[in-house]
């Protein structure tokens, strides 16, 4: 990993960057016979300013929405010169490339039955241009769009169960992951790239600049996301849920109080008790509650 | 070999004879036999491509845009709303230096919706850093495709081609085709060698971020390969003519008695071929007319164009397309070829017309030369139905 | 003609982002350390290496100054000292 590593310093990702973390683990577990077709965001900009690249292996970036079929039209490439049984292919994009302006190109790769795997990394709004609210933007956040005002307590909207959607294409996986949890990250990714077809994983990468909290709070907020219910984690395979985290459930209070894009909701325990029923609805639909032991 | 056929069907056949590694179009009128074709042939083993059927056009040009970085030859197809549904990919293969080839089935643009010919849609794409070729029949389609790859394909080139043949008009006509054998072929395209690609012994970075200290210079690099492909057209048309004894000259214009002409209509595309009916029978007249047919639209010829008609008194352009709110968009370009020079035409008159795929017949043409006079027309729609409009909005 | 277009990873040296460094840096003890190598997974950088007990070290010319390594650290055997102290060779 050293030695050649697949994704290197000196990328100008702020510094505790939650995203950063996930693409290194990412294309570390998917190893250097991989093809990455990125999307504009974050990633792609901070990791490939000219002339420097963070990328050991080979990586296109074209637009904003098309990186799945960029990737579609690589990996028939690779079909076609007989090499894609050793190589992977990799789309990858924020929330806002995966879930909105990107969501057709996604569909139509997943319903083709493409050999690649698509990476989500979920910091829940449009980061690069400045905290603009994505579909992926949770409900009551703060964002550049959709600010808090006499008129309004942040983003009224659910937050788009993307995992859902692309489960709904009965893919052989979904999973969700978190940056607060590499190991299992790694594992999924790993899991993943043994499985032929179209596979899709939706990381959750703490912004320290988007969701106002300290450089080297990620992993105690990304933990608690999960550990609140907000964020779960779980598997689907072709359809079906097969595997999820279960946890002793944290009230979702813990996790508001870490980020300032939540702190107008703090004196107001209506608006808490809203974000507290999403959470209560995630555990209940994935069954995520830890049973007592008897 | 001589064949009968429906104008997209050589099409597909001459793409059949490219072997393009991927695939991918997105159904669109006019465009639809073509692609359909090309399905055929890979679903009876005939053609050995990987053809990716998409849910859109943005997504079929990012699709052979992947397979073309992945260094292997890719094609798509397209018309009117397709292509500029697929735009900024278009942009984005020209900035990436890919060597892809589009057929773009000219047709018109909406609104109002109208699946008929004109050439709205590639000229409204003139800016994008693709070369633009336009043929006048389907023999010069077919050839035009392998011409296209040789070009996009070259060392010093590397930057896609757009063959434009007219909706309808060229795709669904019937006529006789030389059919270029696939030793021929073998002859005139060798295998594609990609300067750069995706490729896990060799990894590379594509699509940076080029700030305002680099960005520059691609515009740059793009504008002087144009320039220097000007010369590489002329040298590709002589080895095409040695290999199929056809001879395009320097594939940028079509001089059709134009030496001694007075009045000269300048066009492209598949209207040449009424325009030229009508030079033959005025000429039968004893009238001096002429037609510059334009080839190449990019890269323009503006050098050529001032050799040809810089002694012919009246030239009269013929735009299938509109540039709304300003002159015509040929027009333009061919005037432009005469400014600040010592010799041009006294008078170049601008008509445009079968927008919509409204017919421009043989009289609409001999029209054009009539009002081709003393007095310069700056801008007029020729055919035009004045009964359709009215000063007021009322049903 | 070509401008600037790709890039290969091997002529890519990186920017030197350990400038960014205005608060503190991570200090590693090398005393408590079991190589659970938690420090190199998690650096943002990549810039931690390291494979034997008490002997991973922080690059730091791309070091940031993050502290999710510290953060990290099962055994506490990094801490964040201020930037401004003198930071010793090994």
């Amino acid at each position: 990993m050293e030695n050649n590593p697949l994704f290197k310093s000196g990328h100008t990702a702020c510094a505790g960057c939650g995203q950063a973390v996930a693409a290194r683990l990412v294309i570390e577990a998917a190893g250097a016979n991989t093809i990455i077709a990125n999307s504009t965001g974050c990633l792609e900009v901070f990791s490939t300013k000219y002339p420097e690249t963070a990328w050991g292996v080979p990586w296109i970036h074209s637009l904003f929405e098309n990186s799945a079929a960029v990737a579609s039209g690589i990996e028939a490439a690779l079909i076609y010169l007989g090499k894609k049984d050793t190589t992977n292919v990799i789309a990858q994009g924020g929330d806002g490339s995966t879930g909105d302006i990107g969501l057709q190109a996604i569909s139509g790769m997943l319903e083709r039955g493409h050999d690649i795997l698509y990476v989500c990394y979920d910091n829940e709004a449009y980061m690069n241009t400045g905290v603009q609210r994505s579909g992926l933007t949770p409900f009551d956040t703060n964002t550049t769009t959709s600010p808090v005002g006499a008129l309004s307590s942040g983003n009224l909207r659910p937050k788009k169960p993307v995992p859902e959607i692309f489960a709904a294409h009965g893919i052989p996986y979904v999973a969700t992951a978190s940056a607060g949890f590499p190991q299992d990250l790694t594992r999924k990714v790993k899991k993943a790239i043994s499985i032929k077809g179209p596979k899709y994983i939706q990381v959750h990468v703490p912004c320290p600049l988007g969701w106002r909290h300290e450089s080297n709070q990620m992993l105690p907020v990304a933990r608690m996301a999960v550990e609140t219910g907000l964020y779960p984690l779980f598997e689907y395979e072709f359809g079906v849920i097969t595997a999820r985290k279960q946890i002793m459930p944290k009230p979702v209070e813990e996790y508001l109080k870490m980020q300032g894009r939540f702190k107008h909701l703090l004196n107001n325990p209506g608006e808490i008790k809203k974000v507290q029923d999403v959470a209560d609805n995630n555990i209940k639909k994935y069954n995520l509650k830890l049973e007592a032991q008897g | 070999m001589k064949e009968f056929l429906e104008g997209s069907h050589a099409i597909a056949e001459i793409i059949k004879s490219c072997q393009p590694g991927v695939i991918s179009a997105y159904p669109i009128t006019p465009q639809t036999h073509i692609v359909e074709d090309l399905a055929q042939m890979v679903s009876s083993g005939e053609l050995k491509s990987q053809f990716v059927n998409v849910e859109s056009e943005h997504s079929a040009a990012s699709v052979v845009l992947g397979g073309s970085a992945t260094g292997v030859r890719v094609y798509t197809a397209t018309s009117s709303q397709g292509l500029f549904l697929m735009q900024e990919v278009v942009f984005n293969i020209a900035g990436m230096r890919l060597p892809i080839v589009m057929t773009c089935a000219n047709r018109a643009i909406s609104a109002p919706i109208n699946i008929w010919n004109d050439q709205q849609d590639s000229i409204s794409l003139r800016d994008s850093g693709w070369f633009q070729i336009y043929a006048e029949d389907n023999q010069e389609a077919v050839d035009f495709h392998l011409i296209a790859y040789r070009l996009a394909e070259d060392k010093r080139v590397m930057l896609p081609v757009m063959v434009c043949m007219d909706g309808f008009i060229l795709t669904h006509g019937m006529e006789t085709v030389d059919m270029p054998e696939q030793d021929k072929v073998n002859k005139f395209l060798p295998a594609y060698k990609p300067l750069y690609k995706l490729d896990t012994a060799d990894p590379i970075s594509m699509g940076l971020l080029a700030d305002p200290d680099y960005y520059m210079e691609t515009r740059f690099a793009i504008q002087e390969t144009m320039r220097e492909s000007i010369g590489y057209l002329f040298d590709i048309s002589k080895e095409f003519n040695n290999v199929f004894g056809r001879d395009y000259k320097d594939l940028l214009v079509e001089e059709y008695q134009v030496e001694d002409a007075e009045k000269v209509i300048v066009a492209m595309g598949s209207v040449c071929g009424t325009i030229k009916e009508v030079v033959d029978e005025q000429r039968a007249k004893g009238k001096k007319v002429g037609l510059l047919r334009i080839i190449s639209y990019r890269p323009f010829p503006y050098a050529r164009i001032y050799e040809a008609l810089k002694d012919v008194p009246k030239v009269a352009v013929l735009d299938k397309s509109v540039s709304l709110g300003a002159y015509a968009p040929v027009a333009v370009e061919v005037k432009s070829a005469f400014f600040g020079k010592k010799k041009g035409p006294k008078v170049i008159s601008s008509f445009v017309g079968g927008l919509g795929g409204r017919d421009i017949t043989m009289e609409t043409i001999h029209e054009v030369f009539r009002r081709l006079g003393a007095k310069e027309v700056n801008f007029d729609f020729v055919d035009l139905k004045p009964e359709l409009l009215k000063e007021e909005y009322g049903e | 003609m070509f401008g600037p277009l790709t890039v290969k990873p091997k002529n890519s040296k990186g920017d030197k982002t350990g400038s960014w460094r205005t608060l503190s840096r991570p200090n590693y003890l090398h005393q408590n350390c079991i190589a659970c190598r938690m420090c190199l997974m998690i650096c943002p950088e990549g810039c931690v290496s390291g494979k034997e007990k008490n002997a991973f070290s922080v690059d730091y010319t791309f070091c940031k100054g993050c502290g999710l390594c510290a953060d990290i650290c099962p055994k506490k055997d990094i801490e964040m000292v201020s930037e401004e102290s003198k930071r010793e060779e090994s």
